[in-house]
């Protein structure tokens, strides 16, 4: 069998074609495998966990095919990328169809309040929160930026497209904010396992240096 | 803060981008991939990919044009035009579109729109409304259908709205009595829609300097501008576009 270098998590919501070319672009000679075979994710070196739609129905998908625990095992033990559902589904709880997730971390994924949300001009603010936004990289709490964000100048623009946005209990494992109005937490680090909620795919020349910073990340 | 966004619109027919004035007069403006990787160079935010492909026949060449265009641009891409059933926003998904825009299948089954949105997710989900100033009904602005050929009775505020409840994640509204104009956008019209909902709306229609696309965010509200033949004939490139706008004070990706 051929070795499977970076795993993209399949369970059946949304185009993955996104991720698994950007993957390709930055790391040609990578073979990268879009699965929803238990085994695979178990023998991948790395693993991409993507995630579009409502969350409930990603965690019931993710059910659906038997991979809930192939995912936590990886997470627990091999250089691991969330990426926006793929963020909050390591949650606890969302507020999004009262749903449990798979509560790898303790807090909740809230929306974004749709009344009162104005910019500097009085605009309304919309949601989804989507466009391109800047995201702070949360040196102030780590000596040195993490390995993700080599090379990606501090407040950086990435990609967004959400209603819903993570807040952890533990504020160690922030790795990166952006602000809308509110700050709110758009990366989280610890140990192996890297998640933001911006789409690193679709975020141009900064999107695809964090992608290849993943694919070369030995934690 | 989020950036104000910047999409040029491709219109492509028979594989190849054209622009027209109301839908009239082509002019051919190049291949679709050389101008998506030229945009994405000058710092696009997304594209939008307008299929007006007349004959059937040639109705795969866009799947085909988006796949090429998805696996070396990595910026959103938005594609639209004759999709007409679930099956097609799947197809165009899975070619490498992130959103697709349903327009005439919108107001002919809007239950097409509620089902993309629950199976794909609301993020992937444009509705394109096309509208018109009428004085013949008792709202300022009616939807139109099939190229602006169609009324449809709509008021497009209303619209708007009953399209957001049902699940779409964006609105691209065009001003039919502007697109191909160069006299700017319809602003009364985005404003009226944009106040009137949640989620962001992309002003189209009538794009002829840079003033206008600063007017589309400062009175019209837009969240962002979407603009064809400025870009595709040298006039302006999208770098500048955008540095005149943080010029004026709004907040740009550059």
């Amino acid at each position: 069998m051929k070795k499977i270098d970076i795993a993209v998590v399949d369970y059946g919501m949304g185009n993955l074609r996104s991720v698994s070319k950007a993957l390709e672009h930055v790391a040609p000679n990578k073979n990268v495998l879009v699965t929803s075979n238990p085994a695979d994710i178990e023998n991948a070196d790395r693993i991409v966990f993507p995630g579009q739609g409502a969350m409930p129905d990603c965690i019931r998908e993710l059910d659906a095919r038997g991979l809930r625990s192939s995912v936590m095992h990886a997470a627990g033990n091999k250089p691991f990328l969330g990426i926006c559902i793929g963020l909050q589904m390591l949650f606890e709880h969302s507020e999004e169809g009262d749903a449990a997730g798979l509560g790898l971390f303790k807090g909740n994924v809230k929306r974004f309040a749709t009344v009162d949300m104005h910019d500097e001009n009085g605009e309304k603010l919309k949601v989804p929160h989507m466009g391109w936004n800047q995201v702070y990289q949360n040196r102030n709490q780590q000596s040195e930026a993490h390995a993700l964000w080599s090379n990606i100048e501090d407040g950086a623009r990435f990609y967004y497209v959400h209603s819903y946005y993570v807040q952890p209990d533990d504020t160690s494992i922030i790795g990166g904010y952006s602000e809308y109005p509110q700050q709110f937490t758009s990366a989280i680090a610890q140990d192996n396992l890297f998640a933001v909620q911006f789409h690193p795919e679709k975020s141009a020349t900064a999107g695809l240096q964090m992608l290849s910073n993943f694919v070369n990340w030995l934690p | 803060m989020l950036a104000k966004r910047i999409i040029p619109c491709l219109d492509v027919t028979d594989g190849r981008v054209v622009k027209g004035i109301n839908f009239l007069e082509l002019r051919d403006a190049g291949d679709p991939v050389e101008i998506a990787k030229r945009y994405d160079d000058q710092g696009a935010d997304e594209l939008t990919f307008l299929d007006i492909t007349a004959s059937s026949d040639n109705r795969g060449l866009i799947l085909h044009i988006i796949e090429e265009v998805a696996s070396q641009v990595f910026i959103p891409l938005t594609v639209g035009g004759g999709v007409r059933e679930v099956e097609d926003v799947r197809r165009l998904l899975n070619a490498g579109a992130d959103k697709v825009s349903i327009n005439t299948t919108a107001v002919l089954n809007p239950q097409m729109v509620q089902d993309a949105a629950s199976r794909f997710g609301s993020q992937c989900i444009v509705v394109a409304i096309d509208a018109k100033k009428v004085d013949n009904q008792p709202f300022e602005w009616e939807v139109f259908t099939h190229g602006g050929r169609k009324a449809t009775g709509l008021d497009a505020v209303k619209w708007a709205e009953y399209m957001a409840k049902l699940g779409a994640g964006e609105l691209l509204v065009t001003s039919m009595d502007r697109d191909g104009t160069k006299i700017g956008f319809n602003n009364p019209l985005n404003r009226a829609i944009s106040n009137a909902v949640d989620v962001p709306i992309i002003a189209s229609g009538g794009v002829g300097n840079l003033q206008h696309l600063v007017d589309g965010v400062k009175e019209g509200g837009a969240d962002a501008v979407l603009a064809a033949s400025i870009f595709h004939y040298g006039e302006y490139t999208v770098k500048q576009a955008k540095e005149y706008m943080q010029r004026n004070g709004i907040e740009v990706r550059l």
